[in-house]
């Protein structure tokens, strides 16, 4: 069903979306981005319509919602072995198709891979809502090469547009509480249907890349710093830690901290035996994890091109023209 | 509620058994059902977890041999029988016992990569693997760092055991070199009949496995254990992932026309 609402009146459907749920969305940080003088645009827990940003794309991704960057997983007492409990309310996030479509990999990981379930990461995930917001691209994003530019998953969808809001509800909950505020009207979400970039995402990637010089690139350039990992919104490596508190030994934690295979450590072992130390390995790693591996087990491919890591890098490393490389190769590998 | 499959369970330490300066058998008391080549998540709360695989299981125990190396290690060897730690699992595959089933086995250990073996050979030793032969081959670096020595020992009363130690000493009257000088040595009956076992130091996989080749065991006959870094065990952390596999899902155990598909 579709609405239009005038701005206002968003605003107080907005109030009384919130006394039910958490709501995340895109917000400007001032002075907080990666250069002085610049803001971050980042996922926050928003309390009014007003603070959300329509017309940027967030710096980091919103996977920190389900998944923090530290999370607790037991407490330890002198004895005993306990779980976090604490009940929250139910999320709404505020998220373009690209990273609501991100989630299916958080989810494939999480809850689907290997024998078990996640707990830590469903609860979370099980209280999330999904406010689609409509895309007409950004710099360095090739989400329609992916098929990552539409989706299916989402309860309602707005656009902001001069004095109104236009949306449509799919979730039969959010009918009434949308149709209290707004006229009926015609209303389909609207996508990137092409983006500035447009590639091949390879089919087929054969062992041979693995022995390439094209990583030697990246050895010389990437310094290892990880970014491109932090604001990827499918990277879901952790490590796990156990702390004791300072004002009492016997009282402590475990838990888990965001993990990154750019960084030295990664696959580090007892005795100090380590795989890929070199920066275009780890490069190499990284890239056929986002497009080839993951697809190889779950039948889909977990980069979602938002391009993000592209944004990130200080040392202008992209992920697109990556791809578009071992496309390249792997076309005339096929013509010998 | 679902299960929290971090969630460690407490257990006794039964015995320990030192096996050299820094190896240590624990035997736990435990129900727990495991195969041989699998593994545990160990670990003592506000210090930390480690996986660690079992060497040894029987009615109501397992046993875990741990070197020390470093923080979570360190910790339980200051622990003595009768206190606890806390374990998970069991996690990984195991070695294919039904691939092994009336064949010839070839095992090949390097150092602490005997553990994980040990309880496949006892079973051998106990008539209750069904296999028509086993040879040990075991490196070590030196005579002090020899595991189970009363297990060879006793061992080689029943089938051939060959060691070799990296450094001689002056008491050391055996063999002095690396495994794979053992493996070039082999004289192997029933080519096709034979299978192999080599769990190791990276390196050690590495040429023993060469040398087995060599020999003309067929890359489907020969299975390797590996080794990753692993901070959960149950494919969600992402350390022990090469290319779409996980080494904590679907190995540590891997049939070598498999493992050589993995590239790091
Ligand atoms: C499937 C599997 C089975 C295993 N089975 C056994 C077994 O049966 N017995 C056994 O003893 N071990 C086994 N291990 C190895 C064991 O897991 C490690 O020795 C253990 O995790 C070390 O933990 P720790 O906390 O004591 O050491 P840590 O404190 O984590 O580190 C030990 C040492 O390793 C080096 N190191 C570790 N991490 C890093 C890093 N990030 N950067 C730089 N250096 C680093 C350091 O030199 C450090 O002193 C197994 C491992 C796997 C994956
Ligand atoms: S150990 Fe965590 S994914 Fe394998």
């Amino acid at each position: 069903m579709g609405y239009k609402i005038y701005r206002e009146k968003f605003a107080d459907l907005f109030h009384e979306l919130r006394a039910s749920y958490e709501i995340y969305a895109p917000v400007t940080k001032k002075d907080k981005g990666m250069y002085s003088d610049t803001d971050l645009i980042t996922y926050d827990k928003v309390e009014s319509f007003t603070e959300i940003v329509f017309d940027k794309k967030t710096f980091f991704s919103p996977k920190e919602i389900v998944f923090p960057i530290r999370q607790t997983l037991f407490y330890f007492t002198e004895d005993s072995v306990l779980e976090p409990t604490k009940l929250e309310k139910d999320i709404v996030i505020f998220a373009r198709a690209c990273d609501i479509n991100s989630f299916r990999s958080l989810d494939a990981i999480f809850l689907q891979n290997g024998p078990y379930e996640d707990p830590y990461y469903k609860k979370l995930r099980q209280r999330v809502k999904f406010i689609l917001l409509p895309c007409d691209g950004f710099e360095n994003c090739y989400c329609a090469c992916l098929g990552t530019n539409i989706t299916d998953n989402y309860s309602a969808y707005v656009d902001v547009r001069d004095d109104a809001v236009y949306c449509k509800v799919k979730d039969a909950y959010w009918k009434g509480l949308w149709s209290k505020y707004g006229e009926e009207s015609e209303v389909e979400p609207r996508y990137v249907s092409k983006n500035e970039n447009t590639f091949e995402i390879p089919q087929k990637i054969n062992n041979s890349i693995f022995e390439h010089q094209m990583w030697s690139e990246y050895t010389n350039r990437c310094t290892g710093c990880g970014r491109c990992t932090v604001v990827c919104p499918t990277c879901t490596c952790f490590t796990v830690h156990d702390i004791r508190y300072d004002d009492n030994s016997k009282y402590g934690e475990r838990r888990r901290v965001w993990a990154s295979c750019q960084i030295d450590g990664f696959t580090e072992m007892a005795g100090g035996h380590g795989y890929r130390h070199k920066q275009g390995e780890r490069t190499r790693f990284r890239v056929l994890h986002k497009i080839s591996d993951f697809k190889k087990r779950f039948g889909f491919q977990m980069c979602v091109g938002c391009g993000r890591c592209e944004d990130a890098c200080q040392e202008y490393i992209s992920l697109k023209n990556c791809i578009h490389k071992i496309s390249e190769i792997m076309a005339e590998e096929e013509k010998v | 509620m679902i299960r929290n499959p971090y969630m460690p369970q407490e257990a006794e330490i039964l015995k320990i058994f030192q096996e050299t300066d820094i190896n240590y058998t624990f035997r736990l008391k435990t129900d727990l059902k495991v195969k041989s080549g699998q593994f545990l998540e160990v670990s003592i709360p506000r210090i930390g977890e480690a996986p660690i695989s079992v060497s040894d299981f029987g009615d109501g125990y397992l046993d875990l041999t741990i070197r020390k190396v470093g923080r979570v290690t360190q910790a339980l060897h200051n622990l003595q029988p009768g206190d606890k730690f806390f374990i998970r699992g069991p996690y990984g595959n195991g070695f294919p016992i039904d691939k092994l089933k009336d064949r010839r086995l070839i095992v090949a250990a390097g150092g602490t990569g005997l553990a994980p073996v040990k309880s496949l050979i006892n079973q051998y030793y106990n008539d209750s693997l069904e296999i028509k032969s086993l040879q040990l081959l075991a490196g070590f670096k030196s005579p002090g760092d020899i595991l189970f020595s009363s297990e060879l020992e006793k061992w080689s009363k029943k089938f051939p055991v060959e060691i070799t130690v990296d450094r001689g000493s002056e008491n050391w009257k055996g063999r002095v070199g690396l495994v794979t000088k053992l493996v070039a040595d082999l004289d192997i009956s029933e080519v096709e009949n034979t299978m192999v076992i080599v769990v190791g130091p990276p390196l050690m996989m590495k040429f023993t496995t060469q040398e087995f080749v060599k020999k003309k065991i067929s890359i489907g006959n020969i299975y390797l254990s590996f080794e990753r870094k692993m901070s959960c065990g149950i494919g969600k952390c992402g350390h022990c992932k090469i290319d779409d596999t996980y080494v904590c899902l679907e190995g540590p155990v891997f049939e070598y026309s498999k493992a050589i598909q993995l590239l790091d």
